[in-house]
């Protein structure tokens, strides 16, 4: 009876699972790869092939939709700003800032995180207690308001976005890393290493280090896509990177005055970030599949 | 269970204190000399020196940092220079607008995303099940600002059928409301989903299906009853994170709520409405967790303290 009752549930597990399987594995992180691909290729070499200057700006240009040819006889592909600047210009230089912002917070709070979460969680004891407390206390505060308080007292400039990110962000790295030490440290193998007489500092590179990286590389994919949001809205409040540099979300905030003449303005920009988030999503997704121990720790 | 919510009462505090601090350090520690900030560039030594032996910058940080704990817990955040008058009181004139946006977004995530978790559990595999998991991880890494936006151009500038913003009449709120639920739709219907499945296939749902009650009494009687518990306490949170996530959604709607006089006072140095802003916002969401716990606890008898 009891069989039957789990039957009765195991096919409707068994139902989903080739739909997702072959969402998740087959070529959706494919494409995904793809379009990530693109955009880092982008971001690195864009600009130098479609410059962009925010002080260039050309009246007769303002406000042409994607396609029109612009007065110095050129095509303005995604179309023109209201100060007659090109759309698809703004994009890939936006697109820069975007890859640039979330990789360098990404990796300061990560690499920051990492440390923090493998001193707490492998000695222990006060240490762990001061870390987890602080980080409990920034994690009473949403994330996006302390980002905005202290990119908003910092006063805007690309390095004071990545500080404020950075801030927000080291706390879910220093949780993930937390949770594998934990998990490891007093299994046989830290064990022996610490009778054989290994340093703290070697036990904790050589033998814990290790199983923290998958939960650690998955959470850095999650936090890229959450980054690079974050960076878009505090731009988009404007207070993210300066108006000389264009940002995905700065330009979405210029369209927005503009979107009953120009939709394009803000609308391009968006479709970029959310094309690169979903990927990166997809990606972190796949990422996460692949064991289920590192989705327990992300999980906590 | 009284050491229980002690603890958590006490544990809550300590968060509040936290955020209190923090607010603290961004605000009067970074940002350098507040007294330069409100004369201006014009203000002569004098003057400068005045101002900050009125306001007692002269003192140590530490003494500041005590005295100011003192006022906060006296909800005394200073005069806002740039509205005159009480900064708190012009926090608390707000307050309401961002309540009921928030309390309109839950709704909404409410009344569309049990439906269609629910829907999708008893329909697995189908089309609306694949999407409500697809959307459950998308959704919230969508920018939701620029979401927004798009909604303001679809419906407001081209169809022309929903305000784009605050205009006082009540459906003014169906665009900004629904900006702010649409990250946290899938994500609630993903839940129900998973809850209702789980639920399903447990012995009491075979018992009753084996004394011959019909699957709707089945199901509207036994599952769903439980699958509400998970709901209500999860709702608490996603109000929290409505309350958080407004202060940007209310500048693309020009809503004239708490988030948008916190933006306009960051942007303008005005720390004192900043600070009761952002203290007030961190107090509600430390209050909403704590009382989801408290919930948790009340509304499901078979959590005892061994298993929190």
């Amino acid at each position: 009876m009891s069989k039957a009752a789990t039957a009765s549930k195991a096919p409707a597990e068994a139902k989903e699972r080739p739909a997702r399987r072959l969402t998740r594995y087959g070529i959706a992180p494919l494409v995904a790869a793809t379009v990530l691909g693109l955009f880092i290729l982008t971001a690195l070499f864009g600009p130098l092939l479609v410059p962009y200057d925010s002080v260039a700006t050309s009246v007769a240009d303002r406000l042409l939709p994607p396609g029109s040819v612009v007065s110095d006889g050129s095509r303005a592909l995604l179309g023109t700003d209201q100060d007659g600047r090109d759309v698809f210009a703004q994009v890939i230089a936006g697109s820069r800032v975007s890859l640039l912002v979330a990789v360098t917070v990404v990796a300061v709070a990560g690499v920051l995180g990492l440390v923090l979460g493998l001193l707490a969680g492998y000695y222990g004891g006060w240490l762990d207690t001061v870390i987890s407390r602080v980080g409990d206390m920034q994690l009473a505060f949403p994330s996006i308001l302390l980002a905005i308080l202290l990119a908003g007292a910092l006063g805007p400039s690309l390095v004071n976005v990545i500080i404020a990110l950075a801030v927000t962000r080291w706390v879910i790295f220093a949780r993930v890393v937390r949770g594998s030490a934990l998990s490891v440290r007093n299994r046989e193998f830290v064990d022996s290493a610490r009778v054989m007489g290994a340093s703290d500092l070697r036990i904790m590179a050589r033998y814990i280090y290790p199983s923290c990286v998958q939960p650690l590389l998955v959470a850095a994919t999650v936090q890229v896509g959450l980054t690079m949001v974050a960076e878009a809205a505090l731009s988009f409040l404007g207070l993210g990177v300066p108006i000389d540099q264009a940002s995905w979300g700065s330009t979405i905030a210029n369209g927005r005055d503009y979107l009953a003449s120009a939709w394009w303005i803000a609308a391009i920009p968006g479709i970029a970030l959310t094309l690169v988030v979903i990927c990166i999503g997809l990606l972190g997704d796949a990422g996460r599949d692949r064991g289920d121990r590192a989705s327990q720790a992300v999980m906590r | 269970m009284i050491i229980y919510l002690a603890r958590r009462l006490w544990q809550s505090v300590f968060l509040v204190f936290g955020a209190i601090t923090i607010v603290f350090l961004a605000l009067r520690v970074i940002p350098g000399d507040p007294a330069s900030l409100i004369l201006g560039s014009s203000a002569t030594p004098d003057e400068l020196a005045e101002l900050r032996q009125s306001m007692g910058l002269d003192d140590p940080i530490f003494v500041q940092y005590i005295r100011h704990l003192g006022e906060v817990l006296r909800l005394d955040f200073g005069e806002s220079w740039r509205l005159g008058g009480d900064a708190f009181a012009a926090v608390l004139e707000r307050l309401p607008a961002t309540l009921t946006l928030a309390g309109y977004a839950l709704l909404l995530t409410l009344l569309i995303g049990f439906p269609l978790g629910v829907y999708a559990a008893r329909h697995p595999g189908k089309l609306v099940d694949r999407a409500v998991s697809y959307f459950s991880l998308t959704g919230q890494a969508l920018p939701s600002f620029w979401v927004g936006i798009m909604l303001v151009l679809i419906f407001s500038r081209m169809l022309g059928i929903l305000p784009a913003t605050a205009d006082g009449t009540p459906i003014a709120l169906v665009l900004p409301a629904f900006t702010l639920a649409l990250p946290f739709l899938g994500w609630l219907a993903r839940l129900v989903r998973n809850g209702t499945l789980e639920e399903l296939g447990k012995d009491y749902v075979r018992t009753a299906r084996s004394k011959g009650l019909s699957e709707r009494v089945v199901f509207n009687v036994h599952v769903l009853r439980n699958t509400l518990t998970p709901v209500v306490t999860v709702l608490g949170l996603v109000l929290g994170n409505f309350i958080a996530d407004a202060v940007i959604i209310e500048q693309v709607f020009a809503w004239p709520g708490i988030g948008s006089l916190m933006i306009e006072s960051i942007v303008n140095r005005d720390s004192a409405v900043a600070e009761a802003a952002i203290v007030l916002i961190a107090v509600f969401y430390i209050g909403l967790n704590l009382i989801v716990d408290v919930l948790y606890f009340h509304l499901d008898p078979r959590i005892t303290l061994e298993t929190v």
